[in-house]
């Protein structure tokens, strides 16, 4: 006895699982993620782009327990410039629109911060704000 | 060699370093050569039996000579080595599970401690998973890509006559018992590894005596014991005088009838010695109460099939007789007595070796009317089936209080145990005509352990390896003898009713051994009997 | 040897990879060349493994029965132990595949002095290779976040559920720990256990191994060194790889192409391995085949014609006797002559 009538369809079906992300994409990469740029033509930030791009998470974090667990809230200071470390303060006072900045690259790949669960975004702010 | 004493053996068992008490070798295993010296190894097959199954149809045991494991040379053929990687590419194309195990062992070690030969000689090579690795490290260095590559990085090594000898030690210190592949996560059996390699070993002319003497035995007179047709009917009737005496009822007996109903087949142990023979007389009770239109045969006179420990084609051979004699006698089916191997090779091979069995009937039985249709292609059905069924109907009287002077407990033949499911119809017949008790839960049912001589390793020349082997079993008919008070240990198995007796007389000299049957027959009130009371029951001289 | 060949071998696979990838142009090779080679060798290695099992035949039917086989009426039958059905046969095969049924009834053995031996449960085999698998199947089905675009919302849920602790960010996942934790058990039993640790081989370490740097530089990668670690970047690549039109649109960070090439080794390493049990697991015949053969029967493809010594041949060996004990013979003895 050979089980060909099992052994090829599971084989069949062990191909299509492991091979799955080639067919479910159907040949197309998708859209790319387009980070919009801060609406009031700001050029410089805390840290070089590249830095901001892989290590802005952990740069958030940290400015997060530094403020809210141990109390330090000075400032940073980069090429001059103050930034008082938030979230909304530092980061979402040039890069305004969370939709078209922050979520670009959080829905392509997947993540889900949690900052949103605290925080307001600028959007949020002024909607509460019209509200009596 | 002598046995050990008890009280040596006991202590070696548990404070020798061994590997099974928690020491380490200081060698790799694949550098320690093995040493054959007199009592760890089963003589070899005899020139003469040898030879005689070479001459036979089908049948293929080439290099009959006179040797001896403890020489250097064993006198293999000049192309040993390529007849055995040919045979073992050969098997590799026959069998699925062969591959499947070869490839799949991930060395868990699942199966290490589960083994009553490694719990037994603490040897490492016991472990299941290093007897698989033997036929395995030539595997991998011969047939696979890993192997060809790396060599010993990836665990392989080339088939030499050392590696040969370890075959030969190890193949023979497995009963095929089947407990490791309980454990296995992937169902490696290592009964399929050992048969493999017995049937390897055989292509170059290694086989032990104590096999290839009764397979011949059985190929011949039709028997393992070589009993020749009047013998066989003189050892029967034997029994049946036995049972005048006790019951006052004289069995009626036929063989070779034509036209029976039912063609009745046991291991001719049971007609041969004791206690088989109180089992044998069981069954004689037990169809003289119900009046059976049954028959014994004298050609085919074994249930067992020394064939399974030897090789596919000597074990089809052998079991072909029965369906032959069954066809000749044109009875409707097949009873099978008591055994162990016999109904493993009966419920997993007999239908595809030698079947279909078109001119025989579902069994049915003709007191209950019950069909049995789980042997509704191979018509043969077991005797502790045929029993259970019949007591379920209330076709049979029985006075329980006739075992009044036993106390039993019920060893699970490995086979039809793990091999069968054969577990729960024992213990419904157990019941109703015995006081039992269990043994410990991890000892019994598909954990049961073998009684450390099956498959054809039942020779004195290696009791103390038996003695070993079979301890975890002994163990575990102590506990329930110091705790219940057992004094009978019973079981549907030919080997293990010979080997358990010479296990208990050396662990645990209280308890006796006895067949299911003996224990139904001696519980069996028969119409018209002059019975007295029986202090001993069927064994009342 | 048994493991530090295999130790030094990962300990190698991450050395070529390190400096591989620094050379100018090597990206391309470690981040597109060999994931697609790696990815045909596995595919191709895995069915030419299975078709070659597939090639030979199941002669005999021979599962072990773990429990009451099908039989009388009053008898109860263990439908998941000896299975007399496909279904039954699918449900013994699901629980074997999915939660371990056979390690979970491990005993441990203890020969004390009497002798007495005793066989108590033991679990802790079963649960490591539970933690550990699992832990790697959520890690992978983890991974389809970057190579599925746009993504599936159920790998929303199980980030989510993965990532429940909120611990720092990146989020910690519990599978990352566990995935490590049952690594790092499985190769501490191998080290510890004196019967384990025998027969143990360097097939056996090779994988754990590789595995632990697997998980590691992951590990690292995600929550230690973020430097040039651009997931946005990353995602394209194995987007790109799933597409055909594979694209490294930024200086990525070693460490990506150290797990990257770590992950290609194991896609190679494992049809040619014990890895295989994967699959060899669904094809164990003690185990997936049906306890029924009494009931019907099983067919093997290369039965050999053989016969029984003939009933004929042997009642003419033992024809005088058989007559003289009163046994039906087919053929009668000649007629003395007088």
């Amino acid at each position: 006895m050979y089980n060909k009538g099992l052994i090829v369809p599971g084989l069949v079906v062990f191909v299509i699982i492991a091979t799955f992300p080639f067919w479910y994409n159907g040949l197309s990469a998708g859209p790319v993620p387009k980070p919009e740029l801060p609406p009031g033509g700001e050029k410089q930030c805390v840290a070089p782009a590249e830095v901001m791009r892989s290590e802005h998470m952990s740069m958030l974090n940290e400015w997060r327990d530094e403020v809210l667990r141990d109390g330090h809230r000075v400032a940073v200071v980069a090429d001059g410039k103050e930034y008082r470390k938030g979230l909304q303060t530092a980061c979402m006072s040039c890069h305004t629109n969370k939709e078209k900045f922050c979520d670009s690259c959080h829905n392509y790949t997947a993540v889900q911060p949690y900052c949103w669960d605290c925080h307001l975004t600028p959007a949020n702010i002024v909607a509460k704000k019209e509200k009596p | 060699m002598a046995l050990p004493k008890l009280e040596e053996l006991s202590r070696s068992v548990a404070e020798d370093p061994s590997m099974a008490t928690g020491s380490v070798p200081t060698r790799e295993w694949m550098d320690i050569p093995v040493v054959f010296k007199s009592g760890n190894y089963a003589y070899p097959a005899k020139k003469d039996k040898v030879e005689y199954l070479n001459s036979q149809k089908g049948l293929s045991f080439p290099n009959a000579r006179v040797w001896s494991p403890e020489e250097d040379d064993w006198k293999l053929p000049e192309n040993w080595k390529e007849i055995i990687l040919n045979g073992l590419k050969e098997r590799l194309d026959k069998f699925r599970s062969l591959k499947i195990f070869m490839d799949c062992c991930v060395r868990c070690g699942a199966c290490a401690d589960k083994c009553h030969f490694f719990l037994g000689t603490g040897d490492p090579k016991n472990m299941p998973v290093l007897r698989a690795e033997l036929l395995r490290s030539v595997y991998r260095n011969d047939f696979t890509l890993a192997g060809k590559l790396l060599g010993k990085m990836a665990g392989g090594r080339e088939m030499t006559v050392g590696v040969l000898k370890e075959w030969f030690m190890y193949a023979y210190q497995c009963t095929e018992c089947r407990r490791c592949s309980v454990f296995c996560p992937y169902g490696i059996d290592t009964a399929e590894i050992t048969m493999m390699l017995r049937e390897l070993l055989h292509t170059v002319g290694i086989g032990i005596n104590w096999i290839l003497e009764p397979a011949s035995n059985s190929n011949r007179t039709g028997n393992h014991m070589g009993l020749q047709p009047h013998t066989f009917k003189d050892n029967v009737e034997f029994l049946v005088d036995d049972v005048e005496r006790l019951t006052g009822r004289r069995p009626n007996i036929t063989f070779n009838r034509k036209g029976a109903e039912i063609l009745f087949i046991t291991p001719s142990a049971d007609v041969f010695a004791e206690p088989g023979l109180y089992t044998a007389m069981g069954y004689l009770i037990l169809f003289e109460a119900l009046g059976l239109d049954y028959t014994w045969s004298t050609y085919a006179s074994e249930g067992g099939n020394f064939g399974l420990f030897t090789n596919n084609e000597m074990m089809k051979k052998l079991n072909a007789k029965m369906y032959a004699e069954a066809e000749r006698l044109k009875v409707r089916y097949i009873i099978g007595g008591e055994c162990g191997h016999m109904w493993r090779v009966l419920h997993q091979y007999m239908d595809t070796m030698n079947g279909p069995a078109d001119f025989l009937e579902v069994p049915k039985s003709p007191i209950t009317g019950t069909v049995f249709n789980n042997a509704a292609s191979t018509k043969m059905i077991h005797i502790t089936e045929f029993t259970a069924d019949l007591i379920k109907n209330g076709k049979l009287k029985l006075d329980k209080s006739r075992n009044s002077h036993i106390k039993a407990t019920w060893h699970d033949s490995c086979n039809t145990a793990r091999a069968m499911g054969l577990m729960d119809e024992p213990r419904y017949v157990l019941d109703h005509v015995v006081d039992w008790v269990e043994m410990p839960e991890n000892t019994i049912r598909e954990q049961t352990f073998c009684c450390g001589s099956g498959t054809g390793l039942n020779t004195d020349e290696i009791m103390e390896l038996r003695m070993r082997a079979g301890l975890p079993r002994a163990n575990a008919v102590k506990h329930v003898h110091d705790k219940h008070g057992v004094n009978m240990l019973a079981c549907v198995c030919a080997i293990d009713r010979a080997t358990l007796t010479s296990l208990m007389n050396y662990w645990n000299p209280d308890v006796r051994v006895c067949g299911l049957s003996e224990l139904v027959g001696n519980a069996i009130v028969l119409d018209g009997e002059t019975r007295e009371e029986l202090d001993d029951g069927l064994r009342t001289l | 040897m048994k493991y530090g060949a295999p130790f030094l071998a990962v300990i190698a696979l991450v050395l070529i990879a390190w400096l591989g990838s620094l050379i100018p142009g090597m990206q391309y090779v470690f981040g597109v060349v060999f994931p697609y080679l790696a990815m045909a060798m596995f595919l191709y290695g895995f069915i030419r493994q299975v078709v070659y099992w597939g090639k030979s035949p199941v002669p005999f039917s021979i599962q072990t029965t773990c429990g009451q086989a099908k039989s009388l009426d009053f008898i109860k039958h263990n439908k998941l132990e000896a299975p007399d059905t496909n279904s039954q046969v699918v449900a013994r095969m699901l629980l074997e595949v999915l939660t371990f049924r056979s390690l979970f009834r491990n005993t441990q053995a203890r020969i004390y002095s009497g002798p007495k031996l005793t066989h108590e449960s033991s679990k802790w085999l079963w649960m490591f290779a539970l933690l550990f698998h699992y832990s790697f199947l959520v890690v992978l089905i983890r991974h389809m976040r970057l190579f599925l675009n746009p993504y599936p919302v159920c790998l929303d849920w199980l980030e989510f559920l993965d990532g429940i602790f909120q611990i720092g960010a990146p989020n910690w996942y519990i599978t990352d720990i566990c995935l490590v934790t049952g690594l790092v058990l499985l190769l501490l039993r191998r080290f510890c256990q004196t019967k384990v640790r025998y027969i143990s081989l360097a097939n056996d370490y090779f994988p754990l191994f590789l595995l632990l740097g697997i998980a590691i530089t992951g590990i690292l990668m995600r929550y230690c060194l973020r430097g040039n670690v651009d997931v946005v970047a990353i995602k394209q690549l194995a987007v790109g790889l799933a597409t055909f039109q594979p694209t490294i649109t930024a200086d990525i960070a070693s460490i990506f192409y150290i797990h990257l090439f770590l992950v290609c080794a194991l896609l190679v390493y494992f049809p040619y391995s014990k890895l295989m049990h994967m699959g060899g697991v669904f094809f164990s015949p003690t185990r997936n085949m049906r306890n029924n053969t009494r009931a019907a029967r099983h067919i093997n493809p290369w039965n050999p014609d053989i016969k029984p010594h003939s009933y004929a041949g042997y009642e003419d060996e033992f024809r005088e006797f058989m007559v003289d004990a009163g046994i039906p013979v087919e053929k009668e003895l000649p007629a003395k002559q007088a």
